[in-house]
């Protein structure tokens, strides 16, 4: 089976207060459709992890190869550009635009790589925001939204441009059970039923059990999975 | 790029007050600019124009108050001499072969025309009352397409003067003075103490006081009888050039070659020019310090737009969007608020001129103006929204590049 995300031997420090080594050593496989969790106490170096292998964090040792393309060593303006037609992003906080509408907020990515005409990318947040159930906001400003409702187009966000992997920081960080549950089952059908990949940092341990793999970090080590 | 547009637009469009008071910074400073430069370029103007309309742009005349050698120098060479008190030699301002020098003018290719004159003290006599003024023998036609005298006719035709042989045109101040109009004679005494009745046939207005009250013009051949000269007797040789601003290097080689006082007009003008320099100096740096001012407040609004969307920024950076064209929403937003506060300064500023040019001024007995001159030369509104744009562009530069450097991950872990 094919990798979609490898790393080898990815080393990183902080340097302040003094310097320190969150990551060490990290090699790391992701098979194309597998949904992992990545768990570990605070600062262990999961969220570390997570910027690095999303490619925002360029400051660290080892490699990084996406979707089959090395990313180490590359510059930002590449990285950026990568990102959009890649990798899809879904953080605890929405992180919507508060001036547009949820179908804007979904179709800006779409936009931004310009592959799809406007009426074609406004089809496809369409029917991505009907996979998410939230088709009937499409046209409300994302204020009026519930907590809920956001997340989901953020999600929807995530997938406009059919990335290789989504990336989450605690998706479900910032949700109350109800939502979470609604949330889980939708990344969860995502992966069984369109092949998604996700790869999400969370503390929720029901969350973590759930997903297909587990991978568990402690002192800057991967120590399973 | 055109997303890129569409979210600089939401911006702005979401945030309507504060865009608002962003443009008006500029529309107020732009405004400013456009109503000061107005009025200050409409004064100096309209007194380079009086300046310009009464001297030549070369005037070549007989300096007989310019000191001369004296003999002891001509008989002693090389020896040290000291006269003291010497008087000017007795001799008359007359300019010797002024007809074939102004032949020889008239064919330089960088004159205009070229008008001898001659020139006299005289007392203007009208019953008992006794002007001092003084009077130049012209060609009328000559002097016209040099100073533009038609235009500044307020009754009679210059033709009218050359018809008659003992024709005179005043100023407007020496008639209303002695209280005498087209048709009337007036007797003109000279210093040797000859006198002449002449007939008022025209009055003209230069607007300047000192003209307009002392100065008429009347036949060369006219103004030699009157002073018994002959007809060779020429003491002034005005000059215009196609290109003002050669006067000066065309003047000191007029005085080289004919070794007479060549003078050009901006020695002869010197206080006014000066005057227009301050007037501009000030101008200047009054619209300089309100568009700073605007640029501060541009600077101020965008740094905090910038503060309050870090979130926004570190979303977009995530999603794909490179620093480049986080710099590029908010610049092409300072942009907007430039160009659009600069058009509405521009209107400002010409509705503010178009006011002043009409209130009522009184310009004395000095120059003839009763309202503000007021200039509205296209140039000053190009110039005036070229440097509103730049001053915005500058002030939502320096926020937009912090922005471009905004790190993600800080503000996303940081939440």
């Amino acid at each position: 089976m094919e990798y979609v995300l490898r790393t080898t031997g990815i080393g990183k420090y902080f340097y302040e207060p003094e310097k320190f080594k969150v990551l060490d050593a990290i090699n790391l496989e992701v098979k194309r459709g597998e949904f992992l969790s990545l768990i570990g106490k605070s600062g262990c170096g999961k969220s570390t992890l997570m910027y690095v292998l999303s490619t925002m964090d360029t400051d660290y040792e080892g490699e990084l190869e996406i979707s089959g393309e090395r990313l180490t060593g590359k510059d930002q303006n590449f990285l950026a550009a990568f990102r959009n037609k890649h990798i899809g992003f879904i953080f605890q906080f929405h992180y919507l635009l508060p001036e547009f509408t949820a179908l804007q907020n979904v179709m800006i990515p779409a936009l931004k790589l310009g592959k799809y005409s406007r009426k074609e990318v406004e089809e496809r947040a369409y029917e991505k925001l009907n996979i998410l159930g939230v088709k009937d906001q499409a046209l409300k400003a994302t204020s009026k939204l519930s907590g809920g409702q956001q997340q989901r187009v953020a999600i929807a966000r995530a997938l406009i441009n059919d990335p290789d992997i989504i990336m989450g920081d605690e998706p479900t960080g910032n949700l109350d059970s109800y939502n979470t549950q609604l949330v889980f089952d939708m990344l969860e059908e995502l992966t069984h039923t369109y092949k998604q990949t996700i790869i999400a940092v969370t503390h929720d341990e029901e969350f973590a059990r759930k997903s297909d793999r587990v991978v568990e970090m402690s002192d800057g080590r991967i120590v399973r999975g | 790029m055109k997303l890129v547009v569409e979210i600089a637009k939401t911006h702005l469009v979401s945030k309507p007050k504060q865009t608002l008071i962003a443009m008006l910074g500029v529309t107020f400073g732009i405004g400013m600019f456009i109503a000061l430069v107005s009025l200050m370029t409409g004064l100096n103007d309209f007194t380079e124009e009086l300046t310009m309309s009464s001297s030549a742009d070369i005037h070549i005349y007989n300096d007989i108050t310019e000191s001369r050698a004296s003999i002891a120098d001509e008989v002693n060479a090389n020896g040290i001499n000291i006269v003291h008190h010497q008087k000017p030699r007795k001799e008359t301002a007359k300019v010797r072969n002024a007809l074939q020098i102004t032949e020889m003018i008239r064919r330089d290719p960088r004159v205009l025309g070229v008008a001898p004159t001659l020139s006299s003290q005289v007392f203007y006599n009208y019953g008992p009352v006794e002007l001092p003024g003084n009077i130049a023998g012209v060609d009328i036609l000559e002097e016209d397409k040099l100073f533009d005298l038609r235009s500044k006719m307020k009754a009679g035709q210059l033709e009218d003067l050359l018809a008659n042989n003992d024709g005179i045109i005043i100023g407007t101040g020496i008639a209303r003075k002695m209280n005498v109009k087209v048709g009337d004679r007036i007797v003109i005494t000279t210093p040797q103490g000859h006198t002449m009745p002449l007939k008022i046939v025209g009055l003209f207005q230069m607007g300047i006081g000192t003209i307009d009250n002392v100065r008429s013009y009347a036949n060369i051949s006219t103004v030699q009888t009157i002073l018994q000269q002959d007809h060779s007797y020429i003491t002034d040789i005005n000059i215009k050039l196609i290109d003002l601003l050669q006067a000066k290097t065309v003047a000191s080689e007029y005085q080289a070659m004919f070794g007479y006082k060549a003078e050009d007009w901006e020695t002869a003008n010197s206080t006014f020019l000066t005057g227009i320099t301050i007037r501009n100096i000030i101008t200047y740096s009054v619209s300089f310090t309100l568009l700073i001012v605007a640029g501060f407040g541009i600077y101020n609004i965008l740094n905090m737009t910038i503060m309050n969307k870090m979130k926004d920024i570190a979303i977009l950076k995530a999603m794909g969007f490179s620093g480049k064209d986080v710099r590029l929403i908010f610049m092409i937003q300072s942009l907007v608020i430039g160009f659009m506060g600069s058009v509405a300064g521009l209107c400002i500023g010409y509705v503010l001129s178009y006011l002043i040019a009409q209130a009522p001024f009184d310009g004395g007995d000095m120059v003839s103006l009763d309202h503000f001159p007021v200039n509205f030369d296209a140039k000053y509104y190009i110039t005036g929204i070229v440097f509103g744009v730049l001053t915005t562009a500058l002030a939502g530069y320096m926020p937009s590049r912090k922005a471009a450097y905004v790190d993600p991950i800080e503000i996303i872990r940081g939440q």
